[in-house]
């Protein structure tokens, strides 16, 4: 049986649907091939028993005619977003202990679809990193290999190292300022992260609120869209989410981008950029003009100026959403000689590196005096930002860009200037700043054998164009290279 | 951007650790203070750009404060509440004395 760990998600869901196999069946296969990835550390949590047990239900339901548009699909969640009664650590030691007793929307969402969940997905500690390395229960490693072990891209490494490694259908994942795209690039996999609004944020662990988006990472275009119509839709306990009906985003997978208006902009480059990836690039180009798009080069003139801007934003929104854990009503406590003590020690603790120098940083740019000067800055740069993108609307449908200035690097990867893993988002924290739908699509392997990802940015609330666009992209790439199955 | 303000200290690292309520080290502090005026060396390009006249971005996408009701729409979740406490006792929190 497990060859059904070879499927995309839609062609499970129509097996499920015709009972070519049940869910108790491809479940078990993926748990099977989950146990046998271990080595890749995906999982901070499994599930495996109460997997077994959704299967059963699925089944029945599937046998009655009935069921959701995931019903009996074994899925992973990243560990994220909170699960009623499952373990939730966001990737920290503070949350090491955390079990919620509510239910994120996405989750619910998906668990009302009929998803059968495999577990708790790994991650960079709260999200903050760009290569899994960050998280309290250890790397994760990329089932692509190159003689070394190589990280998935972060945050969301687990969601993505476990679909591409076959041992979930898809997964959910979250991008703040690339968590999606970036690893899915690094992995050979597909993600979107939707219009900032599209998906609730309420149960999600918050890390910078005005930028954090849930969304899938999948195997194909058409799995994206199936997983994101169930994430998707409005909820009235989150403040910020957007209260319209979903279009149909499977549907918009088969438009087409005849007489689509493809934008280039010609900021979407940097000097260490591999000429590979320029290449690639140039190639993205053609492939949509031979599908009958039409090509027009723009400017984006703030984009250098998006990831310093991101870094005061968003350690600043992280500094009040973290100062939360202070070990009084949940989460680690570390007694301290008083109050203050224990807070601090608490804290120290309880976070990694990362996560203490973002609150540090977050806490100095809006201290009294330089708020202005920093915060307030930055909110006014991302304006220019968002005004850049409103501008080039005028002149295309979509923007075309590379997802990364590179392929996935080794883990344990020596960086002495923090500067340079936040590089890694330099084309993916636009989106993230500005609001706007994004996916990336594996389009090619590189020198060395390793994945490359191009990136469709869309209007705000136009999903359905990035969809279109990225379903040709996959068409032309027909990527079908997957990694050597070293870890069984 | 102001031009005095990259000059972090050690002392600003131990005020700064006060505030964000971080348990640090004093002979961290430099090593700290060198990491953060490299990070804000590198987000000082943004004094670059003229924001004159230019608002503050609130929101991500246009759209009006949604209104409800003030309305208890939830409670009576004591126990759920309480359940991933470090310590609790009687229905409430325990927590270390704040009042001397």
């Amino acid at each position: 049986m497990s060859d059904l760990t070879q499927l995309s998600l839609e062609a499970a869901l129509a097996g499920l649907k015709a009972k070519e196999f049940s869910s108790v069946e491809i479940t078990k296969a993926h748990i099977d091939a989950c146990m046998d990835a271990a080595v890749l550390n995906t999982f901070i949590t499994t599930d495996f028993e109460n997997a077994m047990k959704s299967a059963e239900k699925s089944d029945a339901k599937l046998a009655k005619g009935e069921g959701g548009s995931l019903e009996g699909a074994p899925l992973g969640i990243k560990d994220l977003y909170c699960t009623e009664g499952l373990k939730t650590t966001a990737g920290s030691k503070i949350l090491g202990n955390f079990m919620p007793h509510y239910e994120s929307t996405v989750t619910a969402n998906m668990k009302a679809d009929g998803m059968v969940m495999l577990g708790k997905l790994n991650m960079d500690e709260f999200a903050m990193g760009s290569s899994n390395e960050t998280s309290y229960y250890g790397s994760v490693v990329n089932p692509w290999k190159n003689g070394e072990n190589l990280v998935p891209g972060g945050s969301s490494g687990g969601s993505a190292a476990a679909v591409a490694a076959n041992i979930c259908l898809g997964a959910s994942a979250t991008d703040t300022g690339g968590s999606i795209r970036q690893p899915a690039s690094f992995t050979g996999t597909t993600g979107i992260k939707p219009t900032y609004g599209r998906c609730s944020r309420w149960g999600v662990v918050a890390f910078a609120s005005s930028l954090d988006q849930a969304g899938p990472i999948t195997r194909t275009v058409k799995d994206s869209a199936i997983m994101l119509q169930s994430m998707a839709g409005f909820d009235a306990k989150d403040s910020t989410s957007i209260n319209k009906a979903l279009p149909d985003f499977s549907a918009a997978c088969d438009k087409g981008v005849k007489g689509m208006k493809i934008g280039i902009p010609k900021e979407y480059t940097m000097d260490s950029m591999p000429s590979e990836i320029e290449d690639l690039w140039q190639q993205g180009i053609k492939w949509l003009e031979s599908c009958g798009a039409e090509i027009v080069h723009v400017s984006l003139p703030h984009t250098k100026y998006a990831l310093p801007a991101y870094y005061i934003v968003a350690p600043a929104e992280a500094s009040s959403n973290l100062a939360r854990y202070d070990g009084m009503r949940y989460g680690e406590r570390i007694e301290g000689d008083n109050l203050y003590d224990t807070y601090e020690r608490t804290r120290a603790e309880g976070f990694g590196k990362e996560v203490r120098r973002r609150i540090m940083i977050g806490t100095y740019v809006l201290s009294a005096g330089y708020y202005d000067a920093y915060y307030l800055k930055a909110q006014k740069v991302r304006t220019k930002i968002a005004d850049d993108f409103k501008a080039v609307w005028g002149k295309c449908d979509a923007l075309l860009t590379p997802t990364c200035p590179s392929s996935a690097f080794a883990i344990g990867r020596k960086v002495v200037d923090p500067v340079t893993m936040y590089l890694n988002d330099v084309f993916t924290v636009t989106a993230n700043l500005a609001g706007l739908p994004a996916m990336s699509v594996p389009a090619a392997l590189d020198n060395n054998g390793l994945p490359l990802g191009l990136q469709i940015i869309g209007r705000p609330l136009d999903e359905e164009t990035v969809f279109a666009a990225s379903a040709a992209l996959e068409k032309c790439a027909d990527f079908t290279a997957k990694p050597e199955k070293w870890w069984v | 951007m102001s031009d005095k303000n990259t000059g972090v200290t050690a002392e600003t690292v131990r005020k700064i650790a006060r505030l964000s309520r971080l348990h640090i080290e004093p002979d961290r502090l430099e090593f700290l203070a060198d990491e953060m005026n490299g990070l804000l060396v590198w987000i000082e390009q943004l004094g670059e750009v003229d924001v004159t006249g230019t608002q503050p971005m609130t929101s991500a996408v246009e759209m009006d404060a949604p209104m409800r009701c003030d309305e208890i729409t939830d409670g009576g979740m004591q126990e759920k509440v309480l359940a991933n406490a470090p310590k609790s006792e009687a229905g409430y929190f325990v927590v270390p004395r704040s009042v001397e």
